[in-house]
């Protein structure tokens, strides 16, 4: 079982240079501790206080998932989740 | 001595070269969307840094202060640019009331690190022809560098 998860340029410094890593899980939470396992420093960047941070949009299977649970979202087999930083400033 | 010169890529060049019209259609998006912010981005070949396709985009903010791409619509973005092989090369927003310079904000939130960060300020004309200022900068882990902006006639 694995799930794609496609890396945003500015966090590929944390993947060595790899657009997408695939990773295990039932859930995003899941899935994302299992990537930072082999990417360390990782999830910090996405997850703050075990929520998402909040300028940075993921999807699953095009599904931003703030409104499918969040890091509870379900994953399965084959998905394709998606990290990109919201473009943003003052 | 060893001649650096030929090693430098063009996505690390102090430059930024960009069509007038370009240029001009970031002017006219600033002034149409003052006092708001407006916000956008110039795509084009991945690795090529030369900026194509300028994408107008909706600031979900709303605000003289603040921007940010609406998710769907950048998501949208994402995902054609995936298809076509393009990239990023220009995010443009503008200022309203202060000068062309990269805010805290803008610094702290830049997530585009291959990108070239242009900021149109409308403090002085407002939405009318007035004089705009037009400054690129490039932000990477929090350092800012001003390039010139070179303009092919």
């Amino acid at each position: 079982m694995s799930v794609e998860v496609r890396i945003p340029t500015i966090l590929r410094t944390y993947t060595g240079g790899q657009k997408a890593v695939q990773g295990d899980g039932a859930t995003l939470q899941e899935v994302f501790d299992d990537i930072d396992a082999r990417n360390p420093g990782l999830k910090d960047r996405i997850v703050e206080a075990e929520a998402l941070r909040r300028f940075v949009n993921v999807y699953v299977n095009d599904e931003d998932v703030r409104f499918s649970g969040g890091l509870d979202a379900p994953t399965a087999d084959g998905d394709v989740v998606v990290v990109l930083p919201a473009v943003a400033g003052g | 001595m060893q001649l650096l010169t030929g090693v430098i890529t063009p996505s690390l060049t102090a430059v930024l070269k960009i069509a007038r019209e370009h240029l001009d259609a970031m002017i006219v998006h600033a002034r149409e969307d003052h006092p708001d912010e407006a916000c956008g981005v110039i795509v084009g070949p991945e690795g090529s840094d030369v900026p194509t396709r300028l994408v107008r985009m909706i600031n979900a903010e709303r605000s003289p202060t603040f921007f940010r791409f609406e998710p769907e619509e950048q998501f949208g973005l994402y995902k054609q640019m995936s298809t076509t092989g393009e990239e990023i090369v220009v995010v443009y927003h503008s200022h309203t009331a202060t000068e062309a310079y990269p805010s805290r904000t803008d610094i702290s939130l830049a997530s585009e690190p291959q990108a070239h960060y242009v900021i149109v300020s409308t403090a002085e004309s407002g939405a009318s022809d007035g004089p705009v200022s037009v400054r690129s900068f490039r932000i990477v882990d929090g350092a800012v560098t001003e390039e010139e902006i070179h303009v092919p006639e």
